[in-house]
């Protein structure tokens, strides 16, 4: 407003040349009390859209191994997700063990993807690390891609037997996730 | 604003008149739509299709509040409820079939409507801010069109929402969290499915508000025209009503033909049987595609197959977002003084040949990923790039426009040029 009764200082708020004034202080004070109250009162907002309680609870699991002879695999679900539990072959474990890392896009040995004395038990999610597809390979019959372990028909990437990416667009080999087994042929996901 | 000549509001009617002084709507139509709005005399029909667009967000906005009535937003029975629409309720096909094919109408109507601009130079200045609100509501409609195809809850809904929110996932560190943020999960689910249809339901009404900032935008300057070249004086220009209310009531009824054509006739055809299955997380289809007007992006998304520095996935993901961030800078990539394509021959021929490889990128993005599709997508996708990038700014420095006409009345009467278009006015 340069209007003239506005552009004169008023009585009083005269200040040392560079034209501040204390009113100058009490305004960026309070927008800045205002807009840091106003961006804390967005984290709620935000955080009520991660996974709630109830989402979070289903994170469990335990599957009972025994009906997989060597050779077959099982889908189930975990977390929502597909979970592929594959029972490998002693030509599949050779086949993984054989290849050197150097090969790999994300390098990471069979031993590595197993646990110790279950090295036959791939466990992996059945989401393909490209784009989330369910990759084909667990059931009988179904394209096991190049590489004889999984193929993700949405964009053509080929996983080994190891579960580990070969070819195609998919940046990372087939998650492995956090389990145990409490006994020989019960294992404990999540 | 408007040209000093336009016609000034002059309530005969004493109700319009009592209402005007207390709440200036009226004028405000009156100077917005109505004869108080100057116009090119000289707009043809590629000037109907922001009308049309406009339509087709009121049919979407119309049957989207009625089919929200029937709905139901819960993963267990929402794709049952969409079938009790389709069988039960009264008129509930007509509805769907009307909300799911007007979406298909709606975006063509705008992609037309995007090229006209594209053609016609409508980008420039002083349209530059028109041209980017514009965009603004293009990537709202593809956001909103893209968590309306998730509410069937088939498994092209599901399939589509795990692949496009597991483009985020390209996101290196923060892309996992993201994912689960955007899903409310590890996967989609219920939590998706709710937030998706509350957003659903708000982003067109966000629209229609940036609509309105998008022709208030283009009432600063008013419509440009098919030769570009600026209005010189009242007898360049016509009121918008009635001879443009009147062109766009013909465009109108073309376009609700077309549409009640697809509705009673082909109301599948622009969609996927597989959405017609309710949605499995255990079993992927075997070829999923999203929505037919996404393809020439999705085509974008899944060229890049190397990894180069960064992975392909990420390239994926920034060359898609970015072949729509791009057009956000076309009006200072193209630097031709020129607005109209109609003056500038070169321009002219890239102008076809970007309309073709969008087409064919289109076509691209809707076939499996496989070769020769791979290979095509790529060359179409690096075309798509260099166009904007290099073709655009190349040309607009090299290229020797035509003569322009000394003005739009002359281009119309004058020469013989625009003989095909029968001039709105006398
Ligand atoms: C909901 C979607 C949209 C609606 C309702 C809408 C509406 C309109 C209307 C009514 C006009 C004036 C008539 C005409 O020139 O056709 C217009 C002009 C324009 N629109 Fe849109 N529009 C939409 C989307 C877009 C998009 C996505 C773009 C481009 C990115 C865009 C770019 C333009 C431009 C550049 C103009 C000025 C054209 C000129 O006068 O030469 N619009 N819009
Ligand atoms: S989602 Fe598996 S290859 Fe794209």
């Amino acid at each position: 407003m340069a209007t003239a009764e506005h552009s004169e200082q008023p009585a009083g708020e005269a200040q040392a040349g560079d034209g501040v004034r204390r009113r100058d202080f009490l305004n960026v004070a309070a927008v800045s009390v205002a807009g840091v109250g106003g961006a804390i009162a967005l984290l709620p907002l935000i955080n009520q859209m991660n996974p709630s309680a109830d989402v979070l609870a289903l994170s469990s699991i335990d599957v009972d191994l025994s009906a997989i002879e060597a050779g077959q695999a099982i889908k189930t679900m975990w977390r929502k997700q597909p979970l592929f539990i594959r029972n490998l072959t002693a030509a599949e474990i050779a086949e993984a063990d054989a290849v050197p890392l150097s090969d790999l896009r994300d390098p990471e040995t069979l031993t590595e993807r197993t646990i110790e004395g279950h090295e036959n038990w791939l466990i992996t999610l059945a989401v393909c690390t490209h784009l989330g597809c369910v990759p084909l390979g667990a059931g009988e019959g179904e394209n096991k891609g190049d590489y004889g372990g999984y193929f993700c028909p949405c964009h053509g990437s080929h996983y080994d037997t190891a579960a580990r990416i070969r070819k195609g667009p998919a940046p990372r080999n087939l998650a492995v996730p956090e389990y145990e087994f409490t006994s020989d042929t019960t294992v404990t996901i999540g | 604003m408007s040209f000093p000549w336009a016609e000034q509001y002059n309530p005969t009617n004493p109700l319009m008149k009592w209402v005007d002084e207390r709440l200036p709507l009226p004028r405000l139509v009156y100077n917005a739509v109505g004869s108080g709005y100057p116009v090119p005399r000289n707009l043809n029909y590629f000037w109907n299709f922001g009308v049309l667009a406009g339509l087709a967000l009121v049919i979407q906005i119309v049957t989207g509040i009625v089919l929200a009535m029937h709905y139901a937003a819960n993963a267990d029975i929402a794709f049952a409820s969409v079938e009790h629409i389709m069988r039960d309720v009264n008129s509930g096909w007509l509805m769907r079939y009307l909300h799911a094919n007007g979406a298909s109408f709606f975006f063509i109507v705008v992609y037309l409507h995007i090229f006209r601009g594209l053609y016609y130079g409508s980008y420039k200045a002083p349209r530059e801010m028109i041209w980017l609100l514009g965009l603004v509501i293009f990537l709202l409609m593809m956001a909103t069109g893209f968590m309306g195809y998730v509410l069937p809850w088939g498994q092209m809904s599901f399939w589509g929402a795990q692949v496009i929110t597991g483009l985020f996932e390209a996101i290196p560190v923060i892309g996992a969290p993201i994912k689960q943020w955007l899903l409310g999960g590890f996967a989609p689910d219920n939590a998706s499915l709710n937030r998706f249809f509350s957003l659903h339901y708000l982003l067109p009404f966000v629209i229609a508000g940036v609509v309105i900032l998008h022709i208030w935008a283009l009432h600063i300057p008013g419509s440009s025209n098919p030769t570009g070249i600026e209005v010189k004086g009242p007898q360049d220009t016509v009121p918008f009503h009635p001879y443009y209310t009147a062109k766009d009531g013909f465009g109108v009824g073309v376009f609700l033909i077309l549409l009640a054509i697809m509705v009673f006739f082909f109301p599948n055809f622009l969609g996927h049987a597989d959405n017609y299955i309710e949605a499995n997380p255990l079993s992927t289809p075997a070829h999923i595609v999203p929505e037919w007007y996404f393809w020439p992006f999705y085509a974008i998304l899944r060229a890049f197959t190397v990894d180069f520095i960064l992975p392909a996935k990420l390239w994926g993901v920034l060359a898609m977002f970015g072949s729509i961030l791009l057009l956000f800078f076309l009006p200072w990539l193209d630097k031709s003084p020129v607005r109209s394509g109609r003056f500038r021959p070169q321009f002219k021929i890239w102008f076809w040949v970007l309309v073709l490889d969008v087409l064919v990128l289109g076509w691209c993005g809707g076939a499996p990923a496989e070769e020769p599709y791979v290979m095509i997508s790529q060359l179409a996708s690096i075309y798509y790039f260099a166009h904007f990038l290099i073709l655009l700014p190349l040309i607009s420095r090299t290229e020797r426009p035509m003569p322009l006409p000394n003005s739009i009345t002359e281009a119309v009467l004058g020469k013989d040029d625009d003989a095909a278009q029968p001039a709105p006015a006398e």
